[in-house]
C-alpha cells in the first residue's frame, strides 16, 4: 500500500483548520494533499471539526471544499452550524459544496457494487469548483452497506487513492463506539488508521457528571505534534482546543508598573503593590476574608478607572456586594457606571474548559484590565482534577498574554484540620499544590486563622511574590466597617500575637510608656526647681558682691582722704612751729 | 392488465467496470425472460455524465432505477440475486 503514497517531502505542507489550538498542536494544520482520519463517538464534535476545516479553507485559504454527508442532510448540518457565524449560506454558492450522499433507507442490494459513482460525481464537482479540501462525514455509514470486509477495504483504498491522486486534503470522519476510550474496533477501520497520514481522536466523556471533551492526535506522518490529550470545547466560533503552553504566548510583555492591592499596608508589605499583569493567588480557609481582599482589589482597580471583571463562583453577586459593603468596600457604584462587571459563575455550567472559554470571552467583551475569580477552586471541585489544573495554567498564561492582572482565590478547606492544630501557620499541606496554581502564580498571599488564647484571628502572610522585596511578617488582617487594614504584630516567645493578646501587649506598652513619661516629667520639674534655686542664690550673691565692692571702694577712698589730711596737717604744723627743716644752724644754737 | 404495462429502467454504470458490465448482462437477461417487448433500458455512464448522477443522487455503481411503473425502486449491485431483484421490481410470479 505504501507504494501509492507520494514520496514524503521533508516538511509536509499543512492545511490550516482555523481551529484555535489545533493548528498549534499540529504545527499548522492537517497534512496538505493527504488524508486525515477523524474518529469519535456520538456527539464528540466530528462534524463541526470537519465543517470548520472546510469553512476556514474556503474563507481564509482560497481552498474551496466539498462536504460529503453520509449521516445527516446538508440542511440539517447547516442548521446545526448556523450558530457559529460562519456565513455558510454565502460560502455555499461558490466555495462550499454539500453532497448529500445518505444511502436511501429502502435501498436494495443485489450483488457486488462500488463507489465509482460517487467518485465520478466528486471528480466532476472538484474540477468545476477547484476544490482543494474534501470531507467525508461518517464514512462508516456508507461502508456498512458493503457486504464483506474485502469489499470495505477495496472501497476505502479506492477512495484513498482517488484523494491522493488528486492531491486533495481529505478528512474522513468515522463514528467510533460509544465507549470513552476513543478506540475503534480493529475491523474494518483499524487498518485505516495505518493507511492515512494523520489520525485524530475526539472523545467525549463524563467525569463525575461533568461533560469533558478531549482531542488527541494519534499519528501525523512526517511532522511533530503534541501527543497529549488536549481538552477542547465547542464555543461561539466552533471548536477551541486548549493548548497548555505555546511558545508564542510566552513572549509576553512584562510590566514594572505596580498597582494597588486595595489595602494600603499590604501594598507596603509587597513593596508597592502587585505588578501589572501579574497573577495573584489568595489562599485560605473558609471565612479568612479571601473575598474581601479580592473585593478590595476590585474596588481599587475601579477607582483607578480600570475595567474589571469579577467572577464569583460561590455567592450571588448581590450578596458579594452587600457583604463587601459591610467592610467599607463599595462596589455598587462601579457596577452602575459600568466599570465593574460581576458574573455569578453558577450560571455557567459544564467542564472546566467551558468555564475558561466563557471567562475569556466575558473578559474580552468587557475589555477588562483586572480579573478577579473567587474562588478558582470551584473548578476543581467535582471536576477532573487533571483538567482543572491545566485550565488554571492556561488561565494564567492567557491573562499574562493579554496583560490582565489576575487575582484568584482558592479555598483550602482541606487544611482546616491543620490550622486548628498547634502550628497554625504551617502551610506545608500537600493539598495546596493540587491546583498547581501556587507555583505558577506570581504572588501568593495566604490567609489563615490563628487560634490563640481562645481566639481566632485572621493572619495574612505573603508566601511569595516574584520580583519584589516583600515582608516576611505575618500580619493580622482587621476588617472593620471602614475598610480593611493590617495591624502590626508582636512576637512573644516565637509566637505572633494577635487579637486580644496583641491588644494587651499594646496596652502594656502604652502603660509602660506613660509611666516612663511621668517619671521624666517629675525629674524635670525637680531639676527646674533646683536650677531656679541656684539662680536665686546666684543673684543674691551677685548683689552681695556689688555691695562688698562698693564698700571696698569706699574704704579705699576714705583711707586716701585721711592720709591726705594727715600730710596737710603735718605741713601746717611745721609752718606754725616756724621750723625750717632746711635751716640746720638753728639746731646748733641751743 | 399488468402484462400490458411498460417497464422503464435506467441503469447507472461506471465505465467498463466489471460489476457494471455484469449488471448490464443480468438486466438484459431478466428483461428478455420476464418482460419481452415491454421494457426500455437507458444506460447512464457516471464517468461521462457525472452531473446527471449527482442530480439523481447516484453514488454507488451499478445502480438500477425502475422508473415505471410506480413506485420507483432502486437496486444497487450486479443484479445477480435474481429472486430478490424480481421481488423488488414486482415481477415475482410472472412466468419466465
Amino acid at each position: 500500500m505504501k507504494s501509492v503514497r507520494p514520496p514524503i517531502v521533508h516538511m509536509p505542507a499543512k492545511a490550516p483548520t482555523g481551529i484555535a489550538g489545533f493548528d498549534e498542536i499540529t504545527g499548522g494544520g492537517l497534512p496538505q494533499g493527504r488524508t486525515t482520519l477523524l474518529i469519535g463517538g456520538p456527539g464528540s464534535g466530528k462534524t463541526i471539526f470537519a465543517l470548520q476545516f472546510l469553512v476556514h479553507g474556503a474563507q481564509e485559504c482560497k481552498e474551496p471544499g466539498i462536504f460529503v454527508a453520509f449521516e445527516e442532510s446538508a440542511e440539517r448540518i447547516l442548521a446545526n452550524a448556523a450558530s457559529f457565524g460562519w456565513k455558510l449560506a454565502e460560502l455555499r454558492r461558490k466555495k462550499l459544496f454539500f453532497l448529500d450522499a445518505r444511502p436511501m433507507p429502502d435501498l436494495l442490494q443485489a450483488g457486488d457494487f462500488d463507489l465509482s459513482g460517487m467518485l465520478a460525481v466528486l471528480e466532476a464537482q472538484t474540477k468545476e469548483m477547484g476544490a482543494r479540501r474534501i470531507v467525508f462525514d461518517a464514512l462508516n455509514i456508507l461502508l456498512a452497506l458493503l457486504p464483506d470486509e474485502a469489499a470495505k477495504r477495496r472501497e476505502i483504498y479506492r477512495l484513498h487513492d482517488w484523494l491522493l491522486a488528486r492531491r486533495l486534503t481529505g478528512l474522513i470522519t468515522l463514528q467510533a463506539g460509544g465507549d470513552e476510550t476513543g478506540a475503534i474496533s480493529p475491523q474494518p477501520f483499524g487498518f485505516m488508521q495505518f493507511m492515512v497520514d494523520c489520525a485524530v481522536i475526539l472523545n467525549h466523556s463524563v467525569v463525575q457528571g461533568v461533560s469533558q471533551r478531549n482531542l488527541r492526535v494519534q499519528k501525523y506522518r512526517g511532522s511533530s505534534f503534541d501527543e497529549d490529550e488536549s481538552p477542547f470545547l465547542i464555543g461561539k466560533n466552533g471548536l477551541e482546543v486548549a493548548v497548555a503552553r505555546t511558545p508564542g504566548r510566552m513572549n509576553t510583555k512584562v510590566s514594572n508598573e505596580r498597582i494597588s492591592s486595595g489595602v494600603e499596608r499590604l501594598d507596603t508589605m509587597l513593596g508597592g503593590g502587585y505588578y501589572r499583569g501579574a497573577s495573584v493567588l489568595i489562599t485560605g480557609s473558609p471565612g479568612t476574608a479571601k473575598t474581601t481582599l479580592s473585593g478590595a482589589f476590585a474596588e481599587a482597580a475601579c477607582r483607578r478607572g480600570e475595567r474589571t471583571l469579577f467572577v464569583s463562583f460561590d455567592s450571588e453577586y448581590a450578596e458579594v456586594i452587600r457583604n463587601l459593603d459591610s467592610v467599607g468596600i463599595r462596589l455598587d457604584r462601579y457596577i452602575k457606571n459600568g466599570c465593574l462587571r460581576m458574573i455569578p459563575a453558577r450560571t455557567i455550567t459544564g467542564s472546566a474548559e467551558l468555564y475558561l472559554g466563557r471567562i475569556k470571552t466575558l473578559a474580552t467583551e468587557h475589555r477588562a484590565r483586572c480579573l478577579v475569580i473567587d474562588p478558582v477552586s470551584t473548578w476543581s471541585k467535582s471536576r477532573n482534577d487533571l483538567t482543572a489544573r491545566s485550565v488554571a495554567e492556561r488561565l494564567i498564561d492567557w491573562s499574562k498574554a493579554v496583560g490582565i492582572t489576575l487575582v484568584c482565590t482558592r479555598l483550602l478547606d482541606e487544611m482546616l484540620s491543620h490550622t486548628e492544630g498547634s502550628s497554625p501557620l504551617n502551610i506545608s499541606s500537600p493539598h495546596l499544590s493540587s491546583l498547581h496554581l501556587s507555583t505558577l502564580a506570581d504572588t501568593w498571599i495566604h490567609l489563615s486563622y490563628l487560634v490563640q488564647a481562645g481566639e481566632r484571628n485572621r493572619g495574612l502572610s505573603i508566601i511569595k511574590s516574584r520580583g519584589t522585596a516583600h515582608s516576611n511578617q505575618v500580619r493580622e488582617l482587621i476588617l472593620s466597617d471602614t475598610g480593611v487594614t493590617l495591624a502590626d504584630t508582636y512576637t512573644a516567645g516565637g509566637e505572633v500575637l494577635m487579637g486580644t493578646l496583641r491588644w494587651e501587649k499594646e496596652r502594656a506598652e502604652r502603660v509602660a510608656t506613660e509611666v516612663a513619661e511621668g517619671a521624666g516629667k517629675l525629674k524635670r520639674i525637680r531639676l527646674d526647681a533646683e536650677e531656679a534655686e541656684l539662680e536665686v542664690r546666684l543673684k543674691s550673691l551677685q548683689v552681695e558682691l556689688v555691695a562688698k565692692q562698693l564698700e571696698k571702694a569706699l574704704l579705699v577712698r576714705t583711707t586716701q582722704s585721711h592720709e591726705g589730711k594727715l600730710t596737710r596737717e603735718r605741713a601746717q604744723m611745721k609752718e606754725l612751729r616756724g621750723a625750717d627743716a632746711a635751716k640746720p644752724g638753728r639746731k646748733k644754737s641751743p | 392488465m399488468r402484462q400490458a404495462e411498460l417497464f422503464k429502467f435506467r441503469l447507472y454504470v461506471a465505465g467498463d467496470a466489471l460489476n457494471s458490465a455484469q449488471a448490464i448482462t443480468n438486466l438484459n437477461a431478466l428483461c428478455r425472460s420476464h418482460l419481452p417487448d415491454r421494457h426500455t433500458i437507458e444506460i447512464v455512464d457516471v464517468f461521462r455524465d457525472p452531473k446527471r448522477a449527482l442530480a439523481d443522487g447516484i453514488f454507488m455503481t451499478p445502480t438500477l432505477v425502475k422508473l415505471a411503473p410506480s413506485p420507483e425502486r432502486r437496486i444497487v449491485g450486479t443484479l445477480s440475486q435474481t429472486q430478490t431483484v424480481l421481488q423488488t421490481l414486482g415481477l415475482e410470479g410472472l412466468a419466465p
